[in-house]
């Protein structure tokens, strides 16, 4: 199982990494730009009179607050998800040696030592 | 894309989603109160979807776009429960990063938080049915439902903007060229990272799974 989990971790890496190692599309403006920001490219493109008739309440100030505040993001959920496995990992092995006293008395001999 | 859907359009999606919002309400409230120790586990689902949504991968076509994470809770709690989880990613995202959108927040409850879900849902069962392998069932229920998000999303701009001269369709063209292309190597991502969590939940948390009746009988 840890040997598919790591397989699975090496494919998401290589098709995550891919797209900056092949050849541009060509025609891009700005290369890696958000999608969202391309649509808004094709809808103000194709309707020059459209307005966008409401602005966000807020802004992050710089690109420097939106990468902590994205930062910020993908630590709450990562740190939960972890906290989450790590709890149960830690729940299962001890039940295991729970049910195992042969292990539980090496690990006696073992605090022992 | 705040102000870029026209008020009318705006206030459709709104009143679209609504409902799969009271629904999902609904469901997690019973979800914790039938199942108290899968409580921590729902919000690990929630907790799954804040994190890929926040994570802007390049894509070979040039561009950026994140994944959608929904599959995951769909596959294990139901779709409804998604369209409050999604929720509140999109409204942390609209309020704290200017992206998304508070006038968009319907039509992305709509793409994100129920489309994607159901869509996630309606493919595992249908996998399952079949005889799919766990792993394929779970892997095309994420990556399907985060491509069904960004079809919607094309769908709802080219109602929004149909092109002038091809009309409705070619504006979907359009607008799934830059949003559901971009998510191809995405949606094979979140389905992978799909995969992989499940594996650390069949190894760990069987119980959870247990209680949940899901994929009874499989074990690591």
């Amino acid at each position: 199982m840890k040997r598919t989990n790591l397989l699975l971790l090496a494919a998401v890496v290589v098709i995550a990494v891919l797209p900056l190692i092949l050849p541009l599309p060509g025609g891009l403006a700005e290369p890696f730009a958000g999608a969202d920001a391309q649509a808004q490219a094709a809808i103000t493109a194709a309707n020059p009179d459209y307005q966008p008739w409401f602005r966000p309440l807020w802004e992050p100030p710089s690109g420097e607050i939106e990468s902590l505040l994205f930062a910020l993001q993908a630590a709450l959920g990562a740190g939960l998800l972890g906290y989450y496995l790590g709890l149960r990992r830690g729940e299962s092995q001890r039940r295991k040696s729970d049910a195992d006293p042969a292990r539980l008395d090496a690990q006696a001999v073992d605090a022992r030592d | 894309m705040e102000g870029f859907l026209p008020p009318v359009h705006a206030a459709a999606w709104g009143l679209v989603s609504l409902p799969f919002l009271v629904m999902g309400a609904r469901s997690v409230a019973r979800v914790t109160r039938e199942h108290p120790r899968a409580k921590l586990l729902l919000a690990s689902a929630g907790a799954f979807a804040f994190v890929l949504s926040a994570l802007k991968i390049p894509s070979v076509t040039g561009s950026c776009s994140h994944p959608t994470g929904t599959g995951l809770g769909a596959i294990l709690f139901g779709p409804a429960v998604m369209a409050v989880l999604g929720a509140i990613v999109l409204l942390f995202q609209a309020l704290l990063l200017a992206h998304g959108g508070l006038t968009t927040l319907g039509a992305n409850i709509f793409s994100m938080a129920i489309a994607g879900p159901w869509v996630a849902y309606g493919v595992f069962r249908l996998a399952r049915t079949l005889g799919g392998a766990l792993a394929l069932a779970v892997f095309l229920a994420a990556a399907l439902g985060n491509l069904a998000t960004y079809l919607v999303t094309s769908v709802q701009l080219a109602l929004a903007f149909p092109d002038p001269v091809s009309g409705f369709l070619g504006a979907v063209t359009k607008f799934g060229s830059v949003f559901a292309l971009t998510q191809i190597p995405l949606a094979i991502i979140e389905g992978l990272l799909t995969v992989l969590v499940v594996n650390l939940l069949i190894q760990f948390s069987r119980d959870d799974l247990d209680e949940l009746a899901f994929a009874p009988g499989v074990v690591r």
